[in-house]
């Protein structure tokens, strides 16, 4: 095992990079997730790890060392493709043993490996199955086989949940963090799915056209976003973003209202949102779905555009003044508003991040 | 057969398949029925013209020599004359011709599929200078029929000094634009991440073209094979040009040649001397059957 980093890691595909100057360090033993949407630079980041893809600046490390001119079957790590890339001509049993065959095990000691590590995945009973005649999550558990049965020293895996349907996700997930937590081996896991990478990472990067956003545990990146990228990636629906002007003329009397304006009324900014929103020129301000309700003596007015119930949650997406529109959450047993109703939505306290309006960075709020 | 009609006879075969709704149910297995007779009628036409002139050439050579002048020819052998055969055998030499063109043949399939297999490779998976230009090249040599270049190959082959030699009869069709270009088809439909995986594995090059690369190709393989097996065995100008008496290298097709032209001036001999040289041909196609057919249908069933 041992840990895996990037220092300064760039990758161009003619002359965009794909990843650009990534510094990040995956500690031994830790499953950390790279999260980001499609075509932000996450398999390209990974590939780069496994050796696939020659870094155009920078350097790859793995335990230590500078692999950069280290070929990929000597960087002794193994990568789970979002494909899974099982080899179709061979059966369960001889996928899962070929990366033993390169490495001067002897059949004996083979063959008893392939049935330790088929038996701790459940596929004991697949062994003489080509993969054609497996379901898609009995293939994603061969991959994972086939990827632990030479104990590497770190794990890449690429989206490997993705071709699954949500019931096996589920399951899925549960299974890779604990095998995960019983080997102990480091892992890069990319996904484009915030609630895996909240469920199963120790520490996430987020990651936006190629440069790194933010990184972190789970829980810091969602109390406290780096930016609004991350506000808004993070949660399902994502952090309300609100365009706000202060109340008042100087910084000093919006220190003193501790309030921002925002199109259909305004918010209550906490001590530290306040000082901070008071250095800059434009703010928008951000406030989670479940920090706001509906309530006659809310201080935002706004008009229902939509009600999604999914089941325990209720979404009500309200239209404020002409141009925003932000997500409010509700108990499913809370009473329900029309589409058109005009409500009044309270904002928490306390609850209110403040950016910046031209690079989105974080400038304050609680936590 | 075309493929969709095979597949209806298979649905019918296992009657599981739901009436149409539009039709009624009682005028169905009649008006089907005439369909499937139809079919089979252009089916057996299609059959009796291919096979006809293999059935008459089998007959013939069996036919007494006197037989064979009657117009109409008989249609069937009532005394078939079996020692044809062996006159064909022994006058024709044909034992040592079938051997030369056994391994002329062999040596020609297996250069192909060597060279084939590596070449394909090469365009498939390789990054180097000037590949599109060179796989252009490559199929350009596809356009140029071999009597073009007769002339020029032949005086390459006697200035090497392989008149008359096995090197003399193969080399010129050791490499294939085809099969080349079969392979690099059948090697591109190998998704990118096997390739990876394999070499993550700790396979390299070669190792995966043995392990991965070349199993999956197989269809192609085959299909490569077996028709460079017929056009090898069949070759008749290319031999006829390089080789010459003493029979050393000549090949079956220029000794049935021979045994038409020579003391054994008769029909029924030579044709008998022809089913011999046809015969490899016909084991050939019996034993492959299956991978010729799939090989024919590869693109269109998947
Ligand atoms: N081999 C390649 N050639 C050219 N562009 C590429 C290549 N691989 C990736 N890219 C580009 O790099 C960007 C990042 O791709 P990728 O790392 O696959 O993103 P992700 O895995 O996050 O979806 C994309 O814009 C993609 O189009
Ligand atoms: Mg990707």
């Amino acid at each position: 095992m041992a840990d895996v980093a990037f220092r300064g890691a760039t990758r161009r595909f003619g002359g965009r990079p794909a990843v650009e100057r990534l510094d990040l360090e995956v500690a031994d033993g830790e499953l950390l997730v790279l999260l980001g949407p499609s075509g932000c630079g996450k398999t390209t980041a990974l590939r780069m790890v496994a050796g696939l893809e020659e870094p155009d600046e920078g350097e790859i490390l793995i335990g230590g060392r500078v692999v950069n001119d280290v070929e990929p079957k000597d960087r002794d790590v193994a990568m789970v493709f979002q494909s899974y890339a099982l080899y179709p001509h061979l059966n369960v049993e001889h996928n899962i043993e070929f990366p033993l065959r390169r490495r001067g095990v002897d059949a004996q000691r083979r063959r008893q490996t392939v049935r330790e590590v088929a038996a701790s995945l459940g596929l004991q009973e697949l062994l003489a199955r080509k993969p054609r005649e497996l379901s898609g999550g009995q293939r994603q558990r061969v991959a994972l086989a086939r990827a632990i049965v030479r104990q590497p020293r770190a794990f890449l895996m690429d989206e490997p949940l993705s071709n699954l349907d949500a019931a096996l996700r589920l399951q899925t997930r549960a299974d890779i963090v604990a095998l995960q937590t019983r080997l102990g081996t480091t892992t890069l896991y990319v996904t484009h799915d915030q609630v895996e990478a909240m469920t199963m990472g120790h520490r996430i990067a987020v990651l936006d056209h190629g440069v790194l956003q933010q990184v972190g545990p789970p829980h810091a990146l969602y109390d406290r976003p780096a930016n609004l990228f991350v506000a808004k990636f993070l949660g399902s629906p994502g952090m309300n973003a609100l365009p706000a002007t202060l109340e008042g003329t100087t910084a000093h009397a919006a220190r003193v209202a501790r309030v921002a304006r925002v199109d259909g009324g305004h918010v209550p900014l906490g001590d530290d949102g306040a000082a901070a929103a008071g250095q800059a020129a434009s703010l928008v301000v951000g406030v989670r779905p479940e920090h706001l309700a509906l309530s006659p003596s809310g201080t935002l007015e706004a008009k229902v555009l939509l009600v999604e119930l999914l089941g325990a949650d209720v979404h009500v997406l309200c239209q404020l003044g002409d141009q925003t529109k932000l997500v409010v959450r509700q108990d499913a047993s809370a009473p329900r508003p029309a589409i058109g109703d005009g409500v009044r939505i309270v904002v928490a306290s306390g609850s209110v991040h403040v950016f910046t309006g031209g690079s989105g960075a974080r400038l304050g709020g609680p936590g | 057969m075309r493929p969709d009609s095979s597949s209806s006879f298979g649905e019918r075969g296992s009657g599981r398949r739901p009436e149409h709704p539009g039709r009624r149910p009682g005028r169905r297995p009649g008006r089907r029925r005439w369909r499937l007779a139809a079919r089979y009628t252009l089916l057996t036409i299609g059959a009796l013209v291919v096979l006809a002139p293999l059935y008459l050439t089998v007959v013939s050579s069996l036919l007494p020599p006197s037989a064979l002048a009657e117009r109409p020819p008989p249609l069937f052998p009532l005394d078939p004359q079996w020692h044809d055969y062996a006159v064909a055998w022994s006058q024709g030499d044909l034992g040592v011709y079938l051997r030369n063109s056994a391994i002329q043949t062999a040596i020609i399939v297996c250069g192909q599929l060597v060279t084939s297999v590596l070449a394909g490779y090469a365009f498939a998976f390789l990054r180097f200078p000037f590949k599109r230009a060179l796989f252009v090249v490559f199929l350009a040599t596809l356009m140029i029929p071999f009597e073009v270049t007769l002339v020029t190959n032949t005086q390459t082959i006697s200035e090497l000094g392989w008149y008359n030699t096995f090197a003399g009869l193969t080399v010129p069709f050791l490499a294939t634009g085809v099969g080349t270009f079969l392979l690099r088809q059948a090697f591109l439909q190998i998704p990118r991440d096997l390739q990876e995986a394999a070499t993550l594995d700790g396979y390299g090059r070669l190792r995966f073209l043995l392990r991965i690369a070349l199993p999956l190709a197989r269809p192609a393989l085959a299909a490569l094979g077996v028709f460079s097996f017929l056009a090898a065995w069949n070759q008749y100008l290319w031999p006829l040009v390089v080789t010459g008496s003493g029979n050393g290298v000549r090949t079956v097709q220029i000794g049935l040649k021979l045994l038409q032209g020579t003391e054994v001036s008769r029909t029924d001999v030579a044709l008998a001397g022809t089913v011999i040289a046809v015969l490899p041909l016909l084991v050939l196609l019996v034993v492959f059957q299956k991978q010729l057919v799939r090989s024919l249908t590869a693109g269109a069933v998947k």
